[in-house]
């Protein structure tokens, strides 16, 4: 046996001025993307520290960038004042409609995609409701509720709310269910579950990443509506994007109070997208492969 | 243990008539394979008799009672599927015992019996973990574990072994069949594969496009086909078929092929068909039921046949050779060392006893 040499493979280098002409393109790449970020990002540090501002602070000029110390009267006012409720008008309305619509919508999604409820055709229908911009419809809807007794109502918000979710429930679950392998339901039937029951135990596990995923963007949409909640409430039940606008005053703009209001009311809303990241992520995701 | 009765029944899909009136009885304990090429109805044949599909007409009766209006968990069935079934957020375990949890059954019964199937099926070690963690064959063990804790009256197999590759599909195939030994239960198992369906069947039921083609012990209908469909599904390599006439010859009856060959048939094949004599058929001829003639000489009922090979293929055990026959290509099956090469010369013996004689215009056997 003769030993083989190794083969000698040229490596190939790339010249000096291109691997230049690289770094640098990586470079501004990196600066474009961090001075995009920056530019988002101020807003939200910009709310978040007026929030801990004094009120001198707050129109100090030049403007301070960031307070000397974190003051939390603004927190302590909202409190005492009790307008901090409106975070929980907020959460109720939100939670309580996405809850109803998640519900009743998988059903839907689930005879639609199964029992193919409607034909081709319905499901097509009932995701053109969500397409009608709220601004159409908000003032006949004022008429009918003014005549029904629901403005300001913790039940006419909720209804309105799951309404317009409902739509963007069932398209979305629809899509979700209709990729559970048909024979995972069938074996389950077959083994001795009735239709319910399956549901329960099958359907819904399979579909949980794209359950959540669903619910916090209608829990999103409840959440930061903002013109049915300004036409339908007044003092009762006015959830927190409305409330927020009523610091600006004629005399004077409460800066304090809208940076520390926002907060309270980007915290639910925070953890319950980092909560549910990965299922997020793989909803949209998936929403996008299927168009 | 159930014994299965299926009469009229017809499925539609739309405007496809999938199940086209089959009447079908299935006594106690037996292993009966339908089969048929793909879209013939086999599956929805079976899924109607599961509940999952409904019946448009006909009944299904199991143990003498129409269980047409039964959802299908009150049928006491279990089934296996072609893709498993196994739910992927449970464990072995659970999937095994997700039946048994439906029907109620004490805790401690549970895990007696999931730890009996699991033994059986050899995945006791696989209880805890989840079926993404399982080899195919394991996933298939699971998926008929599921089905044999249950202890239902009635079992139905589609397809079960298609998604395993060829070594493990004989492996299970043969578990499949001691299981049926074991347990004795009435089994309805759904194939595409004529091999699963030989091997497996107590008998097997031939479908072509929605009807039932014809029925009856694996051996009787390998070897006594009644259609050439029947004739031409069953068995490897396909059986040959050639034009030919029948004519008289010295008293007796002859196949004589277009280019003045003839081959002899022997009086008890030629007393059934002699009315036919003068008129076209098709001869059907098993690739295994030619040889190669030899000096031992001959014995009642093989015919020789001069040909000229021109494409061997060799297996290893044996060699198929292909030559030409009335303008089609015949193969038959030889000893490994029978053929040298394509171009070669030799004499054949055909058996005549073993052929069919087919009408080809209604290709129903003679």
């Amino acid at each position: 046996m003769t030993a083989v040499a190794p083969a000698t493979v040229p490596v190939y280098t790339a010249p000096p001025w291109y691997r230049r002409a690289k770094t640098w393109q990586m470079v501004a790449r990196y600066a474009v993307a961090v001075g995009l970020t920056i530019i988002f990002l101020f807003p939200v540090y910009w709310i978040f520290i007026m929030a801990f501002k004094t009120p001198e602070e707050v129109f100090a000029s030049p403007p301070i960038w960031a307070p000397s110390s974190l003051q939390l009267n603004s927190f302590r006012k909202l409190f005492q004042d009790g307008e901090v409720i409106s975070v929980w008008n907020s959460l109720v309305t939100a939670g309580v409609s996405t809850l109803v619509a998640m519900f009743f919508g998988t059903i839907c999604a689930y005879s639609l995609a199964r029992f193919r409820t409607g034909g081709n055709n319905l499901a097509i229908w009932i995701i053109s409701q969500r397409m009608i911009p709220p601004i159409v419809i908000v003032f006949p809807i004022f008429m009918l509720y003014a005549a029904l007794g629901l403005i300001d109502s913790f039940f006419g918000l909720i209804v309105l709310y799951t309404a317009f979710n409902l739509p963007y429930v069932i398209w979305m679950m629809r899509g979700y269910i209709e990729d559970i392998p048909l024979e995972l339901e069938q074996s389950a039937l077959v083994d001795g579950w009735s239709r319910w029951q399956m549901l329960w135990r099958v359907v819904f596990p399979m579909v949980k990443g794209g359950l959540f995923a669903t619910a916090v963007f209608a829990f999103i949409f409840a959440w930061n509506d903002f013109i049915f909640a300004l036409v339908l409430t007044r003092t009762e039940v006015t959830t927190f994007p409305v409330k927020v606008t009523s610091f600006f005053g004629q005399q004077q703009t409460f800066w304090a109070k809208i940076g520390a209001m926002s907060i309270l009311g980007t915290l639910p809303i925070f953890f319950a997208v980092a909560a549910l990241q990965r299922f997020i992520v793989r909803g949209i995701s998936l929403g996008a492969v299927k168009g | 243990m159930a014994r299965v009765r299926l009469s009229g029944l017809h499925k539609h899909y739309g405007a496809l008539h999938a199940v086209r009136g089959i009447d079908l009885d299935i006594p106690e304990g037996e292993f009966t394979v339908i089969v048929g090429p793909s879209g013939c109805g086999k599956s929805t044949l079976l899924r109607t008799v599961a509940g999952l599909e409904e019946a448009d007409e006909g009944a299904i009766e199991i143990d003498g009672e129409v269980v047409n209006d039964l959802a299908p968990r009150d049928r006491n069935i279990a089934m296996v599927f072609q893709n498993y079934a196994l739910y992927p957020y449970m464990t072995v375990f659970e999937n095994i015992a997700f039946g048994l949890r439906a029907r109620k059954f004490p805790k401690p019964e549970i895990n007696k019996r999931v730890q009996e199937a699991a033994e059986l099926l050899d995945i006791t070690e696989q209880l805890v973990r989840y079926p993404r963690q399982l080899s195919g064959g394991q996933r298939q063990r699971v998926a008929i574990g599921r089905a044999i804790v249950r202890d239902a009256r009635l079992f139905l197999f589609d397809e079960p072994l298609s998604n395993l590759d060829a070594q493990l599909r004989e492996e299970m195939r043969a578990e499949i069949k001691r299981l049926h030994q074991d347990l004795g239960k009435t089994m309805i198992y759904v194939t595409h594969d004529q091999v699963e369906a030989m091997t497996l069947a107590d008998r097997i039921v031939l479908l072509r496009d929605g009807l039932i083609e014809q029925q009856g012990a694996p051996l009787d209908l390998f070897e006594r086909p009644e259609t050439r469909f029947v004739a031409g599904f069953l068995g490897s390599p396909t059986m040959n078929f050639v034009p030919a006439t029948l004519e008289a010859s010295d008293g007796g009856l002859a196949v004589r092929f277009a280019e003045g060959t003839t081959l002899p048939l022997p009086p008890t094949r030629a007393q059934a068909v002699r009315s036919r004599a003068g008129s076209a058929v098709t001869l059907g001829v098993r690739a295994e039921h030619m040889s190669r003639a030899n000096d031992a000489g001959t014995r009642e009922g093989l015919a020789p046949l001069n040909v000229t090979i021109d494409l061997v293929q060799p297996t290893g055990s044996r060699t198929y050779a292909t030559f030409n026959l009335a303008d089609t290509a015949v193969s038959a099956e030889l000893q490994a060392h029978d053929v040298r090469g394509p171009g070669e010369k030799m004499a054949l013996l055909v058996d005549m006893n073993r052929i069919v004689l087919l009408d080809p215009e209604t290709d129903r056997v003679l």
